[in-house]
């Protein structure tokens, strides 16, 4: 684990954070069952924690409830300094979350998407252009209806948005899936430079040959909690800019 | 909060002016309902005329149910509703921003089904101040109620169906205010269109009121 470092939390909130992510004997519901089941977690800044599990073991539970959008059920949760029993709202803003849907409109064009939720999400739209093209979304693209494009090609406009948002918080849910090559090394470097920026990477994934050299530490999860917690040996982009 | 109604909004008005949904199929279904009404009633001309209003409004009502659908799935289809949360909108202003392209979307509609019942009923509209307000204070109201029931059913795995079976009954006081109202207007019954055009202003400001406090707990996932 990435030893504690002071950030500021963004927005409102200027309080020094040894942690980005507190959780302690968490339980959260889905319906009625405890997807996640007493978990205790704990993320510094600029970690890369790679989260690995069964189908159902409740990886994409955490990164929803790490997102704001869950409400624990019982224990004590924060992340970037706020209480998510009661304070998720301001989570949110401050996190970038990439899950299984892409959360993109079909019938607008990419430039269209990005723009909308940069302005909903209150950044600076001049960053749009830079994104699409550290996405390597051509220009030819940037006009074409989000519904036209290959499922490989929406998924780098996703992330494109999360890129927009630069949060402080990444969660990204099998980020590599749908891409191909170029655009699974892509995901590498995006991940690397996110965490050299500053910012935290928690992901879950399969793809173990890719993302087990990438992070810095390794969570599996099974049945909603933890079995274990272990160093990882990635994150060297981030070292060399440290 | 301004800003972000106006921007939803405009996402969905563009959405649908891209898509021509209201264009290429909503508007041709009330027309043709308006036709297929007129057949099934055309025979007994005097019930017609005094139907027109309420064939009017019952048709809006269907067409209601088209656009609501739309409007929600517009968020549900890839996950939007949940980026829409992480975005940090008020979801007040996701609410006020889906009622406003809502009820742009019927106003359209109903510009279509007037000229449609002039024609084919044979309607005379003698008070169009009455006819237009009816128009614009009902279709709040349905856009305001279709928007919040809409986000309701948003997580409901059959929602097209569901969505109808909750909505038109919740319209119903919007039926019979707006075809009172309007049966004034066309001068078909005797009756005070302005009295239940004060019903139908206060059937919308409920549901916009309660729609904007309650849109927040409708958005959020369980």
């Amino acid at each position: 684990m990435v030893g504690p470092k002071t950030v500021e939390a963004g927005g409102a909130a200027s309080v020094p954070l040894v942690s980005i992510v507190r959780l302690s004997g968490v339980v959260a519901l889905l319906g009625r069952f405890p997807a996640l089941a007493g978990i205790d977690l704990e993320v510094g800044p600029r970690e890369i924690v790679l989260v690995q599990g069964p189908n159902g073991a409740g990886k994409s539970t955490l990164l929803r409830l790490c997102a704001g959008l869950l409400r624990p059920e019982s224990g004590k949760a924060e992340v970037l300094g706020h209480d998510l029993s009661v304070h998720r709202a301001a989570v949110r803003r401050s996190v970038g979350l990439l899950g299984h849907d892409t959360a993109l409109y079909d019938d607008l064009s990419v430039v269209e998407n990005l723009r909308f939720w940069a302005v909903a999400s209150r950044v600076d739209g001049a960053g749009v252009g830079p994104a699409m093209d550290r996405l390597g979304l051509p220009s030819r693209l940037h006009d074409v209806a989000v519904g036209k494009l290959s499922a490989g090609q929406r998924r780098r406009v996703a992330l494109a948005a999360v890129v927009v948002r630069r949060p402080q918080l990444w969660l990204l849910d099998e980020p590599h899936a749908g891409l191909d090559q170029s655009g699974r090394d892509l995901v590498d470097q995006l991940v690397t430079d996110a965490a050299a920026a500053g910012a935290t990477v928690m992901l879950a994934s399969h793809e173990l040959d890719r993302t087990v050299d990438l992070a810095t530490r390794h969570v599996t999860v099974a049945g909603g909690t933890i079995t274990s917690d272990r160093p990882g040996e990635g994150g060297r982009g981030v070292e060399d800019v440290l | 909060m301004f800003s972000d109604v106006r921007l939803v909004a405009a996402k969905d008005l563009r959405i649908e002016f891209r898509s021509r949904v209201t264009v290429s199929q909503v508007v041709p279904f009330a027309g043709l309902v308006l036709v297929l009404f007129g057949f099934a009633l055309d025979a007994n001309r005097p019930v017609l005329e005094t139907a027109t209003s309420g064939l009017f409004w019952v048709t809006v009502m269907f067409v209601a149910t088209m656009a609501v659908q739309r409007s929600t799935a517009i968020e549900t289809n890839d996950g939007a509703r949940r980026a829409l949360l992480l975005a940090g909108i008020e979801p007040a202003a996701v609410f006020l921003g889906k009622l406003i392209a809502v009820a742009v979307q019927l106003l359209v509609v109903e510009v279509v089904l007037v000229a449609g019942v002039v024609v084919l009923y044979d309607a005379r509209i003698e008070s169009w101040a009455l006819l237009l307000s009816t128009c614009l204070v009902a279709t709040i109201g349905i856009a305001a109620a279709g928007s919040v029931l809409g986000a309701l059913v948003a997580g409901v795995r059959a929602r097209e169906t569901v969505l109808p079976i909750l909505l038109l009954p919740v319209l119903a006081p919007v039926l019979i205010g707006a075809t009172r109202a309007f049966d004034d207007a066309l001068g078909s019954v005797a009756v005070d269109g302005w009295a239940w055009l004060g019903l139908l202003a206060g059937f919308g400001a409920i549901n916009v009121v309660l729609g904007a406090l309650a849109y927040g707990v409708l958005l959020e996932e369980t």
